[in-house]
């Protein structure tokens, strides 16, 4: 889950007047070591682009300077921290060294420790038919005040599940995180679509009629549509992913007992099933 | 007269998970640390959804932009998930996930 919602800082590559252009080599080695790190950087030169409005409240800036002197700058506002260091002679780990010690603790994600894994939906596709609602068990779908299907709870989500994408009718959800398309939101075509539309009942996983069917279907297409987003598959994965959770110890033994059993699961399906019936009326009503 | 604005130019690098190709992520920045031009760079576009990043609404706002990270499709979603949808006209994505390094590179540089 992320653990850290804001950056200490942003670095700021400087070479605009004033300041000595890097070499392109070791300045791209800069910029990959911080950008591996976690770090966004900008890199300004004479050049010049308009520039983003800035939202950081620190800021360190990094430069080769004349004399290897760093200019001493301050914000007008007083708002932003500027911090300001000559790089003269580092190479890219001298370099990732001195910003990691001017953050100092202050805490930040970085990659390799969590994955941001969540869907996201692409409401150019989704019809609106609350199937993810009612599929998830963990809640990371809601519905927006004005009825509309959302993800709400990204940190729900269980790391490499891609369960509900294969159940989207409309092939609406991606990860993007994922390897595949169209769940990693490629170009969605006519075979992905092409197929009969199914719901899934959450109760599947205990083995009744609906699982049954799916089990049954006739025949398994023989495209890509079909082998990453088959009903079957989302079943494994969404059985997977209960599996997954207690074996990896993700889920302390205290909480153990909160996983969801056959009658959880069963309660909760029947509470996703009235959370997406409400708004499906109030859309109704409203139209 | 002023002409056109000056498209923005934003790098997202995919730390955080390995689905873009290496090759290609690093050519990109490769090329444009080449180039004279100024840019941003954010280590993942995705680390910056999941919390809700508000730097994501300056990006949006800050068309005309050209984007070099993943699918289009996604890279949308992303930004309208968090309340910053891109703006239909103005914004350029290139897919290092699908594209060359030289189509994209010469893509955001263009003038």
């Amino acid at each position: 889950m992320i653990t850290h919602t804001h950056r200490p800082l942003r670095v700021v590559l400087y070479e605009g007047n004033g300041a000595i252009p890097l070499d392109a080599s070791a300045r791209a080695k800069v910029m990959s070591a911080l950008l591996d790190k976690g770090y966004a950087v900008t890199r300004t030169t004479a050049q010049g682009s308009p520039a983003f409005p800035h939202d950081d409240r620190s800021l360190l800036v990094l430069g080769v300077f004349p004399d290897q002197r760093a200019p001493q700058v301050e914000d007008i506002s007083g708002e932003v921290k500027i911090d300001t260091r000559d790089i003269t002679g580092l190479d890219a780990s001298g370099v990732l060294a001195l910003v990691e010690t001017t953050r100092g603790d202050k805490p930040m994600n970085q990659p390799g420790v969590w994955k941001p894994w969540f869907p996201v939906i692409d409401y150019s596709r989704c019809t609106n038919c609350m199937q993810c609602l009612s599929f998830c068990l963990f809640d990371v779908y809601g519905v927006s005040k004005d009825n509309k299907i959302q993800v709400q709870n990204n940190d729900n989500c269980k790391t490499n599940c891609p369960a509900c994408s294969r159940v989207c009718p409309e092939v609406a959800i991606m990860f993007p995180k994922y390897q595949q398309g169209p769940i990693n939101g490629d170009v969605v075509n006519e075979t992905d679509v092409g197929r009969e539309k199914m719901k899934v009942d959450i109760s599947s996983l205990l083995g009744g009629d609906i699982y049954a069917a799916l089990k049954n279907r006739s025949e398994a297409a023989k495209s890509r549509f079909s082998k990453e987003r088959s009903p079957d598959k989302a079943l494994d994965e969404r059985k997977k992913c209960l599996t997954k959770m207690v074996s990896d110890g993700f889920i302390p033994a205290d909480v153990l007992a909160a996983l969801p059993s056959p009658e959880e699961i069963l309660r909760k399906a029947e509470e996703a099933k009235a959370r997406a019936q409400a708004a499906l009326d109030a859309q109704a009503t409203s139209a | 007269m002023s002409g056109p604005a000056t498209p923005k130019l934003l790098y997202c690098r995919c730390a955080y998970a390995q689905v873009v190709p290496q090759g290609v992520k690093d050519e990109v920045l490769q090329r444009l640390c080449d180039s004279g031009a100024s840019f941003e760079s954010v280590a993942d576009l995705c680390e910056m959804a999941a919390h809700r990043d508000e730097r994501l609404k300056a990006f949006a706002a800050g068309a005309p932009i050209r984007i070099a990270a993943c699918f289009p499709r996604v890279v949308k979603g992303l930004f309208t998930q968090c309340g910053a949808p891109l703006p239909d006209e103005g914004a350029e994505i290139l897919n290092m996930r699908a594209q060359t390094a030289e189509e994209i590179a010469t893509a955001m540089l263009a003038e």
